[in-house]
């Protein structure tokens, strides 16, 4: 909206003669003001975001140095780095620490593996008929439900469930309910996540591109090493932000098809509900805050922030 | 790149598998919906219309469906609002502190949801002293729902030519009047869509939900994660499930069509190319 305005044209309604109700006046201030436009556009969601999660976000960074009286069982204020000191030095801790790392770590690597030539296959051989449908196809389970989807593979790991049915003939057995369980899982669940932005990726590289490239004597392995891959860096990153942080909270799934694997988030969780030990369990989960901040750092510089 | 016959042949069967994958899972949960076994050995050995029957008549899931329909509308009505605002402040204006407010924004998905749980858990019962109800579930899921609204508002207003509102300024409509004759019906399928993908998301919403919701209120995958080890439920939940992934089909269904520019998920957008 352009300053002109401000002067009615010739012709234009007489609009300014007429006296103005209130609401005109307001709307007339802020069509002269855009910093008050723009408060008024900006106060409300930022204010939310700000106050409601900026302040949780803070206020559990200030609980996780506070401790829980033993007689009452309420928060106290005392100052103590007694649970982040437990959190980093106890070997319970350390070894679930990095069971759930390995867990994160596993499920990404085994999206991208399986991410990788899907993506590539929506994006560069399928027909664009084809290529609209398949995105689609991908899209829709990634809305179903979290919770079916763990319950679904509860159902394929059972005993006597379909895996077993499936690998009985070919000599493989149901690994059951553990650490794979939830490894294989969580790879399901995030799956959709690690495919859409790598299919973005694809999809971005220009076609003209590796015509080009196959016309210098480029085979198509090299086109892909030299040409794509480095291109596609920021959308692979960006995937492996999803699957990496949602699988480095999870807590569900290792309850759903875990069997006793404990993840952090399972600590989280029992010191939230049974232990009644909110400052602790807020000290566990800056182990989580601290390596997805730790990798956000390390990947800035890629771009892939970007991309996200 | 010319690749050869057999190399996109390989790669077709790959995608295939993949795709089995991710859907036969979803599938087996339909079927053994229908499984007369109550511990859905496979092959099932007969079927029955028992559990749906069973779930229909159960008042534990009419109350919990309520009562997360309930959830899903108002935190899709207040990530509405405030998705729009946000969008438009963000595309139309620059100011101090505006990237770090796009940053702020998919900050709430982009952490796990955990962080996010036990944060307003921590908030609202340790320093403020509210104690949690069905309202603090709404605020928790208009929190991170707001970023679906965001993404699709913005990616329709970076079609939009901002000349239409010039124009509807320059003949004397007012902010508002413009506002509402000019750039809402522009935006009413992006905000259709969004608000479609933020009820989906606040209806399944499960680990946010544990931390925020109060002792005697249940949503359905509330209901569905108490009753998952009950052997005698555990038929029911099936049925559950099965309808929660009709539930959440149609709604991604729906926006996918409406949106024909962009798909916001979560914080990453794709851009659906024209056939």
């Amino acid at each position: 909206m352009t300053l002109q305005t401000q002067h009615p044209v010739p012709g234009a309604p007489p609009a300014a003669a007429v006296p103005r109700p209130k609401a005109h006046r307001f709307s007339a201030l802020l069509h002269r003001s855009p910093n008050l436009r723009l408060a008024g556009l900006v106060t409300a969601p930022a204010g939310w975001l700000v106050l409601v999660y900026i302040a949780a976000l803070a206020a559990l960074l200030i609980t996780a140095f506070w401790t829980v009286d033993t007689f009452t069982g309420k928060v106290s204020t005392e100052w103590t780095t007694e649970n982040v000191v437990t959190v980093l030095t106890d070997p319970v801790y350390q070894r679930i620490t990095l069971r759930t790392l390995w867990i994160a770590i596993a499920v990404t690597l085994i999206d991208l593996v399986l991410a990788l030539p899907m993506a590539f296959f929506i994006a560069k051989v399928a027909s664009p008929r084809w290529q609209k449908l398949l995105v689609v196809a991908v899209l829709m389970p990634l809305w179903a439900s979290y919770l079916v989807k763990a319950y679904a593979w509860r159902n394929v790991l059972a005993d006597g469930g379909l895996l077993e049915w499936l690998g009985t003939p070919v000599g493989l057995e149901s690994p059951g309910y553990g650490e794979t369980a939830v490894i294989l899982t969580l790879a399901y669940i995030w799956l959709p996540f690690m495919i859409l932005p790598i299919y973005a990726g694809f999809d971005r590289v220009p076609d003209s591109l590796l015509e080009a490239s196959g016309d210098l004597g480029a085979k198509p392995l090299t086109t892909m090493r030299l040409v794509m891959f480095p291109l596609l860096v920021p959308s692979i990153i960006a995937g492996t932000i999803f699957t990496f942080s949602l699988s480095l909270g999870d807590y569900i799934t290792a309850q759903i098809v875990g069997g006793t694997t404990q993840m952090l988030g399972t600590v989280v969780y029992a010191n939230v509900g049974a232990a009644n030990n909110l400052p602790f369990a807020a000290a566990v989960s800056l182990v989580p805050i601290a390596i997805i901040t730790l990798y956000l750092f390390i990947v800035r510089r890629s771009g892939a922030l970007n991309s996200l | 790149m010319r690749l050869s016959r057999s190399a996109k042949v390989i790669l077709g069967v790959v995608t295939a598998l993949v795709f089995l994958f991710i859907y036969l899972p979803l599938l087996l949960v339909v079927v053994n919906s229908f499984n007369a076994d109550r511990t859905f050995g496979w092959p099932p050995q007969g079927f029955t219309l028992e559990w749906w029957g069973r779930a229909f008549d159960s008042p534990g899931v009419r109350e919990a469906v309520v009562s997360s329909l309930w959830v899903a509308a108002v935190s899709t009505l207040i990530s509405l609002v405030l998705g729009t605002l946000l969008a438009l402040a963000l595309l139309r204006y620059k100011f101090f502190g505006r990237d770090v407010i796009s940053l702020l924004v998919i900050l709430p998905i982009a952490l796990p949801g955990i962080v996010t749980g036990i944060a307003l858990n921590n908030m609202f019962t340790t320093i403020l002293g509210v104690s949690l109800s069905m309202w603090t579930v709404v605020i928790a899921h208009a929190t991170f729902c707001m970023v679906t609204v965001f993404n699709n508002v913005i990616a329709r207003l970076r079609r939009m030519s901002g000349g239409l509102e010039e124009a509807s300024a320059d003949l004397g409509a007012g902010v508002f009047t413009t506002f509402r004759l000019v750039t809402f019906p522009q935006l009413r399928s992006a905000l259709l869509a969004g608000g479609l993908l933020a009820f989906a998301l606040s209806f399944d919403e499960i680990i946010v939900t544990t931390f925020t919701i109060g002792a005697g209120d249940t949503t359905l995958p509330i209901w569905i994660l108490q009753n998952l080890f009950r052997p005698n439920q555990a038929p029911v939940v099936n049925v559950v499930a099965v309808v929660l992934i009709v539930v959440s089909i149609v709604p991604i269904w729906l926006a996918q069509r409406l949106s024909q520019d962009s798909v916001g998920i979560g914080a990453t957008r794709v851009k659906v190319t024209e056939g």
